[in-house]
């Protein structure tokens, strides 16, 4: 009755498994290699939305700064490609040929000392996990210590966001500035630009976003997961049943920045850039967006609702660039007002009973009580 | 004052309990001791600071000034959380427990086991658990009702719901605040009944204003009126209190 597997309902697998046969096969069937590559950028956003479903949807922490981690993720992996494609012969035009072009044209002429361990590869993916969480970790705990949350949490993670793209743009010798470290090119030695290498790393992104999918669930269908869903309303009484409010919420928000910083260090590695334009306030609101029209409880909508708005985005820009804010401001609060829990509620109220009538004729409730603990309607 | 000597003896001592909200002081210099095994009722008139005294030793309010001891650790400077850990429960007066949470969850999350992180996170839903919420449902007459979200629960069965939540905890000092209001005579009868099962054992302190029910159970009675003890001691002894016939049963 009250049976269910570590990591996901029966119907969770079923939507996984959907999930996995788009990504996998589906999409690098049917796409050519540039809009493969599309997705694939679009996916490393789906990272940010998936953290936020944890911290946001489960745990009530609603956090506008998520381009941060983002790009703290993004920028790490960032500089170990710059440092790759800045060797001597790469740069000898340089007045200072071996260290990254925009050091050069910033009169730099040595190698700054946090840039210098970003030579090792195995330092780098450390520091996409690491500087992240612990950067988190102190944010959460000077505010979750303290009982700072909802609107004014949200407010500091605004000005996280804004502060850090002040600090990239105006460091532009440390940082390459408002463009960004460019002209990324290979990773120990492979090329990451040419075609194949894209469909590689499309396949290895598509992979990550997995893992952490299943990470996702297996903290959602755990006791923690049940308790950040108790905390969403009733913070109060969860520490009247023992537990430390604030750890949870830390670990959470951890949480979410870590698989922020996945996706942005493997939007560095399939677009062959990082920007400070995927840092700051509107990139951050954006992301949040994309799980609320996913359905900020779900796990699997977050992809969805990260794929089916910047494919919007595409072509409406493509169309009316300057309408786009407009679009996506209206489809913000369509979806507030109109749809709280996005695509994956209107999945779940209208699209999966038809479904299960036409497959199963008489098994009501097979999905009973995960569905409960999802905030879908009960019966 | 009674310093250093007294406190070790009771498992409860408030001494000169004091907060003031803005000025009023919702409780005023109070003072009470609360015995292992007793069963304590705290009555008064609405208003009197009885939620306040309440909400102070459980951590959710602050005191303004002084001390509530619980064996040799003072409450006063734990959080929240400590203190439920130390061994103090505590039912809120409108029913508090988690609606999007099934009625098992809510008695699983209140099992005393696995609340740190790591602790939450690879707890796991093992027979001892799942034997006890099974026990403490039936108890608690919602042994049906596991699998239910507990937002559908009525107003009577939410109150159980919340006294399970607390007798999973298993603490050593069980506070109540109005356990039985709200509730259709039926529902009365039967919570009685479970009150005195789970008030065996631990000591107890209990607001209440059904006086029948009061009698029934109440080693002492501490009567409360404007933030400040107005008399303490037996029933009998508390109902021939003329002061109390004064501000409270005389009307
Ligand atoms: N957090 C608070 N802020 C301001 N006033 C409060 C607060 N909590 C309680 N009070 C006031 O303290 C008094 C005692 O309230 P309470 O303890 O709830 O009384 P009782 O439970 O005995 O009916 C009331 O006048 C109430 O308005
Ligand atoms: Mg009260």
């Amino acid at each position: 009755m009250i049976e269910n597997t570590r990591f996901a309902s029966r119907s969770e697998l079923v939507g996984i498994a959907a999930l996995a046969l788009l990504l996998v096969v589906v999409l690098p069937l049917t796409l050519d290699v540039f809009r493969l590559n599309l997705v694939g950028k679009y996916l490393t956003y789906a990272f940010v939305a998936l953290g936020l479903v944890l911290c946001w949807g489960y745990g009530g922490i609603l956090s506008l700064g998520q381009g941060v981690f983002f790009g703290l993720g993004g920028y790490c992996m960032a500089m170990f490609l710059k440092l790759e494609a800045s060797s001597p012969e790469n740069t000898k035009i340089q007045s200072t040929p071996g260290i990254p072009d925009f050091m050069d044209w910033n009169q730099i002429t040595e190698l700054p000392l946090f840039w210098q361990p970003f030579h090792s590869l195995t330092f780098t993916i450390a520091a996409i996990i690491l500087v992240p969480g612990v950067f988190a970790f102190i944010i959460g705990a000077a505010m979750f210590k303290r009982r700072v949350g909802g609107t004014y949490f949200a407010i500091i993670t605004q000005a996280i966001a804004a502060i850090l793209t002040i600090l990239i743009v105006g460091q532009q010798g440390y940082t390459g500035g408002i463009n960004g470290m460019t002209d990324l090119r290979t990773l120990k030695g492979w090329d990451i630009r040419p075609d194949h290498a894209k469909v590689v790393l499309y396949f290895v992104c598509v992979a990550c976003l997995f893992g952490c999918i299943f990470v996702a669930q297996l903290i959602r269908h755990s006791k923690l997961g049940r308790i950040l869903v108790a905390m969403r309303d009733k913070e109060d009484r969860v520490r009247f049943s023992g537990y430390s409010v604030a750890n949870f919420k830390i670990f959470a928000f951890c949480v979410a920045a870590v698989f922020a910083a996945i996706g942005g260090a493997m939007f560095a590695l399939q677009v062959g850039f990082m920007s400070p334009s995927f840092v700051g306030i509107v990139p951050s609101i954006e992301m949040v967006i994309y799980a609320a029209v996913g359905g900020r409880l779900s796990i699997l909508g977050a992809v969805y609702g990260t794929l089916l708005v910047n494919f919007a985005k595409t072509s409406f820009s493509e169309s009316f660039p300057e309408l786009w804010l407009f679009g996506l401001g209206g489809l913000f609060i369509a979806v507030v007002l109109a749809f709280p829990n996005g695509v994956a509620g209107l999945w779940s109220d209208y699209v999966q009973p038809r479904l299960v009538r036409l497959v199963t004729p008489r098994k009501a409730g097979w999905s009973a009580p995960n569905a409960v603990a999802e905030g879908a309607p009960a019966e | 004052m009674l310093i250093g000597q007294q406190p070790k003896d009771f498992l409860l001592s408030v001494e000169g309990l004091t907060v003031s909200f803005d000025g009023f002081k919702a409780v005023n210099d109070l003072s009470f001791y609360v015995d292992e095994n007793e069963i304590r009722v705290i009555i008064g008139p609405n208003g009197a600071g009885k939620t306040t005294v309440l909400d102070l030793i459980c951590g959710k309010t602050r005191a303004t000034s002084g001390s509530i001891h619980f064996r040799d650790r003072d409450l006063t400077k734990m959080r929240e959380n400590e203190i439920v850990q130390a061994g103090v429960g505590r039912k809120f007066q409108t029913p508090s427990i988690y609606d999007d949470l099934t009625v098992f969850e809510n008695l699983e999350i209140s099992f005393p086991r696995g609340r740190s992180v790591l602790g939450a996170l690879t707890f796991k839903r093992d027979a001892e658990v799942r034997e006890r919420v099974h026990e403490v449902a039936e108890m608690i007459f919602l042994k049906d009702r596991l699998a239910m979200r507990a937002d559908l629960l009525s107003h009577g069965q939410k109150q159980w719901l919340e006294i399970g939540m607390l007798l999973i905890q298993d603490p050593e000092l069980l506070m109540l605040d109005e356990p039985v209001a709200g509730m259709s005579v039926s529902e009365r009868v039967k919570t009685a009944e479970l009150l005195h099962r789970i008030i065996e054992g631990r000591s107890v302190l209990v607001i209440e204003h059904d006086m029948k029910f009061v009698e029934d159970i109440a080693h002492k009675v501490t009567v409360l009126h404007q933030g400040q003890i107005l008399s303490e001691g037996t029933m009998d002894k508390v109902k021939n209190d003329p002061k109390v016939i004064e501000v409270y049963l005389g009307h």
